[in-house]
């Protein structure tokens, strides 16, 4: 009988220790154009199977030295990927001796007298199967395959994004935090910067979605978070423009939960924007209270521009005070029988003395992972925990340091004026503080003259101007009412003007720079501010002149006090 | 999980209900639910009274259907929401876009 040209022939094992037999079965296997391979028993079976692998296997279950079920059994704890049917040979008829062949491995009978038709018809059934399995195992290798490039792909992918959204000032020693990664990529980011004037900015993020999707609008987000705070803008000018971005890029349904902070040190207050995110929380340690705070808005790149609200809340933090912020992949985790961590279960991990050596944070990482334990459902978990410390504490262990171009000498003078509209809209800093990087000389002191200029500022609108009293700033509450007045009185602005006159000559080397801050306000009575020496440091009120007077050379009030000079040599 | 469609005789509301989890995997069904309908409703009301879980990519198909229904002139509220829901909604601050009960 000829074989079909596009059919392979098929090694069959025939294993019997009848002579008769198996020639018989040879006989029929060789009509059928197929390869036999001979064995008299269950040892000479699994030697032939060991060196042949041969594609289908005729077994008789009654054999000497080792049956066909230990054989059976053999064979198949011993195929590996391959699949080899075994087909029992058999004149038993009962049932249970059946049952006995499927158990030891068998995957169909053949009973005597043997019909050379229904063996044929079992092999080429058996052969569908092999065929299928093949295909099945192919199909395996391609996916794993495409599979493993893709990751590939992400991988090189994620070293340029790592690159943009980068850490930043993450390892700053008064901040704590993790970074759970789900996939190479997560919808989480977490950047920190310095702001020019000594400022920590941090933001924590979360796009919607997982993966490539969500982490591409990471890219955009790290880009403008730090080229903004590079430039010293403030976190509501910041969000504005980060929400506007995103609106423009991102598909509708897609957005970024996101909380931006901005810690001042020598303020001792922190201001939040949060939008969409859990809960922030201030743990004071001395008092064991914790302060929540909602967010109040929607999420970046919702609203369209002249819809965004950037209000932004800002708090009294002593030091030692910490805040914290997570997404809510901590509240959402899920243990193996499906509930959910909480919002009160966090809250209750602040109730215990920490010991020596540990942090809030890692109680919150490890009780969190504890939980979901192996249950494969979970988010991302990223939490950020930062700690108040004194401006000095922070400045010492973080020296900034602004690279810009090698110039030589300069000599310039300019004048800026903020007034009406431009008082109650605009932060005049940013652009001042660009201008001042022309001032080769005091490279190395330029936080500290971006200090002084930023508590000029600030003198000038809250005192000066909106006349808020800063020994209000005393308590908790008061704090944040001095701050809710700033925000009523700059927004019934009518009149007055801030004016910075800065004068500079000087090379690399030496120079002297003139910053005067001139104010539409009455002025105070600075000669009984005068003994700066013998103020409080920890009294609000002389607080920013006593900064001014440290940092520079020489201060000189001028008029009714609502002229002050700064003179850096 | 499961997302039904009933529109107002008159066709000015449509009502689609969602069961179950409000997550990820319902994103197509729940185009379909508003985007199949003949008429241009007025008013869109999402009934909430059976979905037990909602996530943020629910929240950006809400987005969504605020968008289709006019953006800044559109009517959608949200019904019947359990806690755990209008807890979910509260943080996200949903309300300055939609009527939520």
């Amino acid at each position: 009988m000829l074989v079909a040209s596009d059919e392979k022939p098929l090694k069959i094992l025939i294993a019997d220790d009848s002579d008769t037999d198996r020639l018989l079965l040879k006989a029929i296997i060789k009509s059928q154009g197929h390869d036999p391979l001979l064995a008299s028993d269950g040892l000479e079976a699994i030697e032939i199977f060991k060196n042949e692998h041969p594609d289908i296997i005729l077994l008789d279950a009654v054999m000497p030295n080792l049956d066909g079920f230990d054989t059976a059994r053999f064979i198949k704890a011993n195929m590996g990927a391959a699949f080899v049917p075994i087909i029992f040979l058999t004149s038993l008829n009962e049932a249970d001796s059946l049952a006995q062949c499927l158990e030891a491995g068998g995957d169909d009978f053949l009973t005597k007298p043997y019909h050379s038709v229904i063996l044929r018809a079992k092999i080429k059934a058996f052969k569908r199967m092999l065929d299928m399995h093949n295909t099945l195992a192919n199909q395996k290798n391609v996916i794993e395959d495409h599979n493993l490039r893709l990751i590939r792909e992400q991988e090189i992918a994620k070293r340029t994004f790592d690159k943009v959204a980068h850490e930043g000032m993450l390892h700053a020693h008064n901040i704590e935090y993790s970074l759970s990664p789900m996939a190479v990529f997560n919808g989480d980011v977490l950047l920190a910067a310095v702001r020019p004037n000594g400022n920590l900015c941090v933001l924590l993020g979360d796009f919607t979605g997982h993966g490539l999707a969500a982490a591409i609008g990471a890219m955009p987000l790290s880009q403008t978070f730090y080229s903004m705070t590079a430039k010293g803008f403030p976190i509501r000018d910041i969000v504005t423009e980060l929400n506007k971005k995103l609106k423009d890029i991102l598909p509708v349904g897609i957005f970024c939960c996101a909380v931006v902070i901005d810690m001042d040190f020598s303020n001792e207050s922190i201001e939040i924007w949060n939008g969409g995110m859990p809960e922030t929380y201030i743990f004071s340690a001395h008092d064991k209270s914790l302060q929540p705070m909602p967010s109040s808005h929607l999420a970046l790149g919702i609203l369209p521009a002249h819809q965004f609200i950037s209000k932004t809340t800002v708090l009294k933090m002593k030091t030692g005070d910490q805040f914290f912020m997570w997404s809510d992949g901590i509240i959402e985790a899920e243990n193996p029988d499906g509930e959910m961590f909480g919002q009160s279960a966090v809250e209750e991990l602040f109730q215990e003395e920490l010991q020596a050596g540990h942090s809030y944070l890692s109680r919150i990482v490890d009780t969190v992972n504890h939980f979901v334990a192996e249950s494969e459902m979970s988010d991302d978990i990223s939490i950020a925990e930062i700690t108040m410390v004194s401006k000095e504490a922070f400045d010492d262990k973080n020296p900034r340091r602004i690279v810009t171009a090698p110039l030589s000498a300069m000599d310039w003078a300019f004048s800026y004026e903020v007034r009406r509209t431009s008082l109650k809209t605009t932060d005049p800093l940013p652009i001042i503080q660009k201008l001042l990087l022309d001032a080769p000389s005091f490279r190395g002191r330029i936080g500290a003259v971006f200090t002084v200029l930023t508590e000029l500022y600030s003198n000038a609108l809250e005192h000066g101007i909106l006349k808020l009293d800063s020994s209000m700033k005393k308590t908790p509450d008061g704090f944040a009412e001095y701050y809710e007045l700033r925000e009523q009185r700059i927004r019934s602005l009518n009149e007055g003007f801030i004016r910075f006159d800065i004068d500079y000559v000087g090379d690399d080397f030496e120079g002297k720079l003139l910053i005067r801050v001139t104010d539409s306000g009455e002025g105070f009575d600075f000669e009984s501010v005068a003994a700066l020496s013998d103020i409080d440091s920890k009294s609000f009120k002389g607080r920013g002149l006593l900064i001014i007077r440290n940092l520079c050379d020489q201060l000189r009030f001028i008029d009714s006090g609502n002229i002050v000079e700064v003179e850096f040599l | 999980m499961g997302i039904a469609t009933k529109v107002s005789g008159d066709g000015t509301e449509i009502c689609i209900s969602v069961d179950g989890r409000f997550d990820f995997s319902s994103h197509q069904e729940f185009c379909k639910a508003y985007e199949a309908v003949d008429a241009y409703p007025e008013q869109y009301i999402v009934d909430m009274n059976a979905t037990t879980y909602l996530d943020s990519s629910a929240l950006g198909m809400l987005l969504l259907l605020r968008d289709h229904a006019g953006g800044d002139h559109a009517k959608v509220s949200i019904i019947n929401c359990n806690d755990d829901v209008k807890k979910i909604l509260t943080i996200s601050n949903f309300e300055q876009l939609f009527d939520i009960h």
